[in-house]
């Protein structure tokens, strides 16, 4: 065991997966000799040199492009995206390319590129630096959406994206790149897809989050277990594949659901989680399912506080859930 | 312009000459993919296929270009390059199992007609969106390059692919990372009803590679011998280190841009009639009559022999049934998940399977 902050944990693995096998290369804007502009990738310049940490030109329709390229090849590649906001230029290549190929092919071309990318908001970022668009990318058929919470499962999960066989969309809280730390496994710690994380058991009420949203969740369960209220937190870490199992068995047993996330409400992804127990747990529901979300607005810079989701606005949804 | 770099190549180029034995097996290829447009525009037409893109007019450029390749080469094609993968050895069979989208298609029915995927022959899962394909080419070469293999990756797109993002950021990257990727522009004159002027302001498409630092060649299309050693010139140049090459083939589209279109609306009989006149059908031909390696009787038998293939491969793919309702559900990811499997499961009629559990 190291201990490590998030983005530490995210070069760990990197590290790690590239030493253990020549054919996984990293590209990106930045990523060489500077190492990131978060610094993830820090130090493997140095270590792998230019032709396995490649600097790119400024283009992520290139970056995406050439990696589905040099995977169909049979390498390895680790893209990164400086930003989520920066994505859309490469969008076409990864719903209409990446996302389709093994499928289109009739398996014949499977294409396993890992896409790294920070997300989110909370550092005045603004409307370009701070965007949550994980719902675009979880209604593509063909992707795997992984977002960690933790050093731990930052290493782990970014480890099975690299060993998967199927395209990654690797989201990292950024916000909480540096301001959380933790044990982190040494050697090679994987950690599954598909399998959510209880952070905290609880009766009364289930809370599901991931990302930058676990720390105020946990906070918000820390505050109403004072007042006599036992919520269980899930972290949910891997959206695609979706636990399912995970969420409607919380719910049949706390009879109660808050949803978290920082992105938009309208079509996020707390209204496929709210859908899945509408289905599946209704019947065990005692009070309406509570969503705490970013307004439906672009991101805002001055009023980004007001914007996000907090421990104040979580702990209200969640007395009025369980006072309902 | 600048005019050193965008070179117009003799057909006996550098690359070397094509073989008589090869260049009259290139022509059987030509007279068969012809016969298959011609075949195959007939099918769509009575409801029996779904769709078609033809090629004709870009024969010459197709079945030049692909002989001019190694097998461990590798093809990123759009949608008019059935041709590239005949002479690579996909059987016509596979090609026709396609356009009907069978249980036998290797793609599974997955895709409209003319979307070919073949992987024995590193023949690259087409798509519909325009210049896609350019940026993977870059990547696998630029792969290649690292694997030390002397290959390299050709990319196949249109005069309209040229206004795409991925032209941009394809050629840029290839220039940078020095790929051994060859980029073959079929400039067959319209993307749909827009024609090449409206594309773009330059006088070539060939002298774009000069802005990203590589030769820009013009080559007649039509001519078979030509496209040949300009491909093969490129190919020289990029496993020797050299880099990439941008190819532009002047070709015309005889046909429409596929069967959901009518070029009557957009272009003049005139100007397809005269394009007409620069047939690379035609070409080849008066080449392999005047070096008396073929004569009429045994061009009849070339054409008759196509159409009889052709016929037998209909035959075979339309006896075979669609594809199974239950591989719907399969390789969208590598294994079939859970949430999949359920809906399988609803589709197929059966109960829901079981909560899945660990």
């Amino acid at each position: 065991m190291t201990e490590l902050t998030l983005v530490q944990a995210v070069n760990r693995g990197l590290a790690e997966a590239m030493r253990a096998d020549p054919d996984v290369l990293v590209l990106g804007e930045d990523v060489g000799l500077n190492g990131g502009v978060f610094r993830a990738t820090e130090g493997l310049y140095k270590e792998f040199g230019g032709e396995r940490v490649i600097d790119t030109p400024l283009s992520e329709t290139g970056i995406v492009g050439t990696a589905i390229g040099m995977a169909l090849y049979g390498l390895k590649p680790v893209a990164e995206i400086q930003f989520l906001d920066f994505i859309y230029p490469a969008y076409d290549q990864i719903v209409s390319e990446l996302a389709k190929m093994r499928y289109r092919s009739g398996g014949q071309f499977p294409c396993h590129v890992v896409i790294r990318t920070p997300y989110g908001g909370g550092i005045k970022g603004g409307l370009y630096h701070s965007q949550s668009s994980e719902a675009y990318f979880c209604h593509t058929p063909g992707l795997k959406v992984i977002v960690p919470s933790t050093p731990a499962d930052a290493k782990g999960l970014l480890l099975t994206a690299i060993h998967d066989e199927d395209p990654v969309l690797f989201l990292e809280p950024k916000r909480i790149y540096r301001s959380v730390t933790g044990d982190v496994p040494d050697g090679d710690h994987r950690v599954p897809f598909g399998v959510a994380r209880t952070v905290r058991e609880g009766t009364d009420v289930s809370m599901f989050a991931y990302g930058a949203m676990i720390p105020p969740v946990v906070e918000a369960a820390e505050a109403l277990a004072r007042d006599g209220v036992s919520a269980e937190v899930i972290d949910l870490r891997s959206l695609v594949p979706l636990d399912e199992a995970a969420v409607v068995r919380s719910v049949e047993k706390t009879g109660r659901a808050v949803i978290v996330h920082e992105a938009p409400r309208f079509c996020g992804f707390g209204a496929e989680l709210a859908a899945l127990l509408a289905e599946r747990a209704l019947y065990s529901l005692k009070a309406p399912i509570a969503r705490v979300t970013g307004y439906d607005t672009p991101f805002p810079y001055s009023l980004e506080q007001v914007y996000l989701p907090n421990t104040e606005k979580i702990l209200a949804a969640a007395r009025a859930t369980v006072a309902a | 312009m600048n005019d050193s770099a965008v070179l117009s190549v003799p057909h006996e180029s550098a690359g070397g000459a094509l073989s008589s034995a090869r260049f009259l097996e290139a022509y059987r290829t030509m007279v068969l993919v012809r016969a298959l447009d011609e075949r195959c525009l007939a099918l769509q037409r009575q409801g029996r296929i779904g769709f078609y893109a033809p090629h004709s007019g870009q024969e010459a450029t197709l079945v030049g270009s692909a002989l001019a390749l190694e097998p461990d080469d590798w093809v990123f094609p759009a949608y008019r390059e059935l041709a590239v993968a005949l002479v690579r050895g996909v059987p016509l069979g596979a090609i026709v199992d396609q356009l009907y989208g069978n249980a036998r298609d290797l793609a599974r029915g997955r895709q409209m007609p003319n979307h070919f995927a073949f992987r024995d022959q590193h023949f690259v899962s087409a798509s519909s969106p325009i210049g896609t394909q350019i940026t993977q080419a870059v990547g696998a070469a630029m792969a290649a390059q690292r694997r030390k293999a002397p290959i390299v990756a050709i990319t196949y797109f249109g005069d309209g692919a040229t206004s795409s993002n991925d032209f941009h950021a394809g050629l840029n990257f290839a220039g940078v990372f020095n790929a051994p990727v060859l980029f073959l522009c079929q400039n067959n004159q319209w993307a749909i009803s827009l024609p090449r002027s409206r594309q773009t302001r330059s006088a070539t498409l060939a002298e774009k590679a000069d802005a990203y630092g590589f030769p820009g060649v013009v080559v007649d299309g039509n001519d078979l011998r030509a496209v040949y050693g300009a491909v093969r010139s490129a190919r020289e140049r990029a496993v020797s280190g050299l880099g990439p090459t941008l190819i532009e083939a002047q070709v015309y589209r005889f046909g429409p841009h596929s069967t959901s279109d009518d070029p009557h609306r957009y272009r003049p009989d005139a100007e397809v009639d005269a394009a007409k006149g620069h047939d690379p059908l035609h070409l080849a031909k008066q080449v392999l009559l005047g070096d008396g390696r073929l004569d009429e009787a045994t061009d009849a038998k070339i054409w008759e022999e196509a159409r009889a293939a052709i016929a037998a491969a209909v035959t075979s793919a339309e006896a075979v049934p669609p594809p199974d309702p239950s591989s719907l559900f399969e390789d969208v990811f590598a294994v079939v998940p859970p949430g999949l499997e359920a809906e399988r499961q609803t589709l197929l009629g059966a109960p829901p399977p079981r909560e899945p559990s660990r």
